[in-house]
C-alpha cells in the first residue's frame, strides 16, 4: 500500500503586514499553515531576521558577539549602515537601551533624535524598541513613534502596563506595533484584545510571547508560540492571528553557555563557536515554533539561520 | 459552534408583515443584528409561501445579503422558493444551508437541491409516522437519509442530522433522547456527521421568563455531546454568554479574560 501524507486543512490563517519604506519595504505572516508545511499550505512570506543595534554602546554583551561589532557600535548610525551595507540585512531592530533608568536614563527627546539619524542614514525597515522599562517606554516610544512618522515601522514593546500611551502613538503615526506579554498565552490573548478595542487594527499588530534562550526556558516559548499558532489555524482565533516576533539575541547573549570562557569549561568547545550555535538553535527553534519576524545578533548566526530557512521555504 | 440565527420567521408578526409588504428593512435590520451578535448563517423562514414564494425568497435572500456578509439558511417546505433561493445567495460569504429534508417523500426534494446548487441541507430524523420514540430510532432514520443523500449526490459532510427537539413542558422524556441521539448521530459515519438543534423548541411553551434559562442550560449539555450547530436566538445575550463559556470548558476557544467581548 503506498504511503499518504496526512494533511491538515485549517479555517484560519496568519495576519500579515509590511513594514518599512517603498522597495525596501519587507513583509511578514499570512500563512494558512503550520510552519514550513508547504505540502499542506501556503507560507507567502520567508520569515524575516532583522540584525539587532542599540543606542549605546554594547558594554554588556559577551565578547564574541561585542567582536563582531567593534568598529561600529560607538555610533549607532555607523552600526546601522554596517547592517545595511556590509551584512545585508533586510531589516534593523533599533534598541534604545540607554534610556532606561539603570543605564544612562536619557531622555525621550535623545532617544527621537537617534531614531531621526538612523531611519536618515538606512533605507531597510526598522523595528523600534524602547528599554523594556514599563514607565520609560511610554515616553520614549511615543517620542520615537513621531519621529519615525512616515516610515511604517514596528514600535514595541506595548506591555499590559503601557500599552495605552504606546498604542495611541502607533495609531497616530502609522506604525505597526508589538505586544507583548510573558509566557502567558491567555495573557497574550487578552492584550491583544484590549489593543484592538482601543481601535487599533488586529492586522498591524505582532505578538511576542516573550522569548527564552536553549536551556533557559526555551520549552515554554516554543509551546506557546505553537498554542498561538494553532489558535490561530485550528480555531480560527482572529486575536490569535497577528504574526510573531521571537526576539532571541537579548536572551542567549547572557547566559554561561555564551559567556563561560573556554579556561572554565574546556569541554564546552570553542567560546566563540558555541555561542553563534546557541543563537543560531534557539532562533531556528523558535522559526519551527511559528515565529514570523527574529531580532538577532551575531552576524554568523544570522548568516546560518538565513540557509535553514533557505532549506526549509 | 455554528449559530444560525432564527429571528427572521414567518411566525413573528413584524416580519411577516415586512414580507407581505415587501419592505426590506425591518428583516435586514434583524439580520445585522444577528450577524452583528455573532450569527454565522441567517434563517430565512418564510414558511410554506404557497404563493408567490419563488418571488418571495428571492426578494428576502437578495434584502439580507445586502447588509450581512454571511451565507443564509433556505427554510421552506416550497422547493420552487427554496430553488429561487439557492440561485439568488451570494456564494462568496460561504455556501447556504436548506432547512430541511427529513424522511418523509416529500421532502427528498430538499436533498435534489442540495446536490444541484452545491448547498449543505439539515436533515431532520422524522419519519412518515409518529414522532420518533428515542435515540435509537432518531438513529434508524437518520441512516436512511444518509443513504438517500448518497443517491442524490449529497456528500457525508454537508448533510447536519437534527435530532428534533422537542418541548421539555409536554414531553419531558424527549429532552434526553435529544441529547443522546446528538452523540450517536456522530458515531454513524468517519469523520463524524454534524449535528444541528431547532434550540429554542425545547423552551416553547413554558413561561416566557424561563425560556432563556432553560435554551442556555439545554445548550450546555448539547454541545458537551458534540452538538455541531443551533438555529438559536443570538440576541439573547445570556444565552450567547452561555454558549461562549461552554467553548471555553470544552477547550473550542482559547480564555482570555475578555473573552464574553469577542
Amino acid at each position: 500500500m503506498s504511503y499518504v501524507i496526512p494533511k491538515e486543512s485549517y479555517t484560519g490563517k496568519v495576519l500579515s503586514f509590511d513594514f518599512g519604506k517603498d522597495d525596501r519595504a519587507v513583509t511578514v505572516g499570512g500563512e494558512n499553515t503550520l510552519p514550513f508545511l508547504s505540502f499542506e499550505g501556503q507560507q507567502p512570506s520567508r520569515p524575516v531576521i532583522a540584525c539587532e543595534i542599540q543606542d549605546c554602546p554594547p558594554d554588556d554583551w559577551p565578547d564574541t558577539v561585542k567582536e563582531a561589532y567593534k568598529d561600529v557600535s560607538g555610533d549607532p548610525v555607523a552600526w546601522a549602515r554596517h547592517c545595511q551595507d556590509v551584512l545585508n540585512a533586510k531589516a534593523i531592530a533599533l534598541r534604545l537601551l540607554s534610556t532606561h533608568p539603570d543605564r544612562d536614563d536619557r531622555s525621550a527627546e535623545d532617544a527621537a533624535g537617534t531614531v531621526r539619524d538612523v531611519l536618515a542614514a538606512v533605507d531597510v525597515p526598522l523595528v523600534i524598541l524602547g528599554s523594556n522599562h514599563i514607565e520609560k517606554d511610554s515616553t520614549v516610544l511615543v517620542a520615537a513613534a513621531e519621529a519615525a512618522s512616515g516610515y511604517n515601522c514596528i514600535i514595541g514593546k506595548a506591555q499590559e502596563g503601557n500599552y495605552k500611551t504606546i498604542v495611541a502613538a502607533a495609531l497616530a503615526h502609522n506604525h505597526k506595533l508589538i505586544a507583548m506579554s510573558e509566557l502567558d498565552i491567555n495573557l497574550a490573548k487578552q492584550l491583544n484584545i484590549l489593543i484592538t478595542q482601543m481601535g487599533f487594527s488586529k492586522e498591524k499588530l505582532i505578538t511576542d510571547p516573550m522569548c527564552s534562550a536553549l536551556g533557559y526556558g526555551l520549552e515554554y516559548t516554543y509551546s506557546v508560540m505553537e498554542r498561538i499558532r494553532l489558535a490561530a489555524l485550528a480555531q480560527n482565533d482572529p486575536t490569535m492571528q497577528p504574526p510573531i516576533l521571537g526576539d532571541v539575541g537579548m536572551y542567549v547573549w547572557k547566559i554561561k553557555e555564551t559567556v563561560a570562557p573556554e579556561a572554565d569549561v574546556p569541554e564546552w568547545g570553542t567560546l566563540r563557536e558555541r555561542g553563534i550555535a546557541w543563537e543560531a538553535i534557539t532562533a531556528t527553534a523558535m522559526l519551527l515554533a511559528g515565529t514570523n519576524l527574529l531580532i538577532m545578533r551575531h552576524p554568523a548566526a544570522i548568516e546560518t539561520v538565513e540557509k535553514t530557512i533557505d532549506e526549509l521555504v | 459552534m455554528i449559530i444560525i440565527g432564527e429571528k427572521i420567521s414567518v411566525i413573528a408578526k413584524k416580519v411577516r408583515e415586512a414580507m407581505n409588504a415587501r419592505d426590506p428593512e425591518p428583516i435586514q435590520e434583524l439580520a445585522a443584528a444577528q450577524w452583528k451578535a455573532g450569527a454565522h448563517f441567517i434563517d430565512v423562514n418564510i414558511g410554506p409561501a404557497e404563493e408567490n414564494g419563488e418571488d418571495l425568497m428571492k426578494w428576502m435572500v437578495e434584502s439580507i445579503q445586502q447588509v450581512v456578509q454571511a451565507p443564509l439558511c433556505l427554510d421552506t417546505t416550497n422547493a420552487a422558493a427554496l430553488e429561487a433561493g439557492l440561485q439568488a445567495h451570494n456564494n462568496e460569504w460561504g455556501r447556504p444551508l436548506i432547512n430541511s429534508t427529513s424522511n418523509e417523500p416529500d421532502r427528498f426534494v430538499m436533498l435534489e437541491m442540495a446536490a444541484k446548487h452545491n448547498a449543505q441541507c439539515i436533515a431532520l430524523t422524522l419519519g412518515k409516522g409518529s414522532l420518533p420514540a428515542d435515540a435509537e430510532e432518531r438513529c434508524g432514520i437518520a441512516a436512511e437519509i444518509m443513504a438517500r443523500a448518497a443517491e442524490y449526490g449529497v456528500p457525508m459532510e454537508d448533510l447536519f442530522l437534527d435530532p428534533l427537539i422537542l418541548q421539555v413542558c409536554t414531553m419531558q422524556d424527549q429532552a434526553i433522547h435529544a441529547i443522546k441521539a446528538v452523540k450517536m448521530f456522530q458515531e454513524l459515519n468517519d469523520p463524524p456527521m454534524k449535528t444541528v438543534v431547532g434550540l429554542s423548541n425545547v423552551s416553547n411553551g413554558v413561561p416566557k421568563e424561563m425560556r432563556s434559562l432553560i435554551d442556555r442550560v439545554y445548550l450546555t449539555l448539547l454541545m458537551y455531546e458534540g452538538l455541531s450547530a443551533a438555529i438559536m436566538n443570538p440576541l439573547d445575550k445570556d444565552l450567547m454568554d452561555v454558549l461562549k463559556t461552554t467553548d471555553i470548558f470544552l477547550g473550542n476557544t482559547l480564555y482570555a479574560h475578555s473573552y464574553l467581548e469577542m
